[in-house]
């Protein structure tokens, strides 16, 4: 068993909003990050899938494919997006746009084309919001 | 890191597999990586050298079982990759191999050797 990780950049802008709260509790809970006008970020996002190389062809999965299912699940979706108001899952408050529900969303959207590919599984996505910060998700433990 | 030049192809596949499996990386005259290869190694602070293992120790067998084998090499030519494609899977596999021998039993904890800046493999010890 290998892991195999790739990585992809995107730009997103967010605001932190719990609408079930007053105003004076979302900006002592999120501080800047609950400015209404919102702010971004340059993200990167590393994903893992693990799997046995094909013994004809040496590849856990084609690196090709793999970027581009990233590109058609995430960064269709995220790149150049406002995740509170372009990104179905988080808009309408549905979900708060922290660097953890993103890993967590990313994952979603990745895991079924994976799985339905065959020959690897996604075992790791993780979402650097700075390069100081990230979340890690590995799935329901 | 490790610089050297691969082609990715099998002679089990047509000319035309080979160029849709491998796309740009089958071309026939091969391409290079600055490859980046990270060793992780745990086990307990020895009381007496306050190390897990001497760094020295580590430096001096990546260089000489992975460094002077594979650096500034054609990994085609490489005995482990007649019979398989030297893809980065296998190539961590084959660092993996030989590190696990040289190094102490039981403190490699994982490979990882990275492509490029954008993907990278990895393999953890048992």
């Amino acid at each position: 068993m290998i892991e195999l990780t790739r990585r992809a950049t995107f730009s997103a802008s967010h605001y932190y909003w719990n609408d079930a709260w007053s105003q004076e509790k979302n900006e002592q809970v999120f501080g800047r990050c609950a400015r209404r006008n919102g702010h971004g970020h340059n993200y990167t996002l590393e994903v893992t899938v693990a799997g046995d190389p094909d013994p004809v062809t040496g590849f856990v999965v084609d690196l090709k494919w793999l970027k581009d299912v990233i590109e058609n699940e995430v960064l269709a979706a995220y790149d150049h997006r406002h995740f509170n108001l372009e990104v179905p899952e988080f808009a309408d408050n549905k979900l708060i746009p922290t660097t953890e529900n993103i890993a967590i969303a990313a994952w979603k959207r990745l895991e079924p084309a994976v799985t339905r590919a065959g020959g690897a599984q996604l075992t790791r996505v993780r979402v650097y919001e700075t390069p100081e910060i990230f979340a890690e998700y590995r799935g329901e433990l | 890191m490790l610089s050297a030049s691969h082609r990715l192809h099998t002679d089990v596949l047509s000319n035309e597999e080979n160029r849709a499996t491998y796309g740009k990386c089958n071309n026939p005259h091969g391409h290079g990586h600055n490859y980046v290869i990270e060793v992780l190694v745990g086990g307990p602070v020895d009381p007496e050298t306050g190390m897990v293992v001497n760094m020295a120790t580590l430096d001096e067998v990546v260089q000489t079982t992975v460094l002077e084998r594979f650096d500034h090499t054609n990994l085609n030519f490489d005995p482990l990759f007649v019979n398989q494609v030297p893809t980065t899977e296998n190539l961590t596999r084959a660092v993996f191999g030989v590190l696990r021998t040289a190094l102490p039993a039981g403190t490699l904890e994982y490979v990882r050797v990275e492509e490029t800046e954008n993907n990278f493999f990895q393999i953890q010890g048992e």
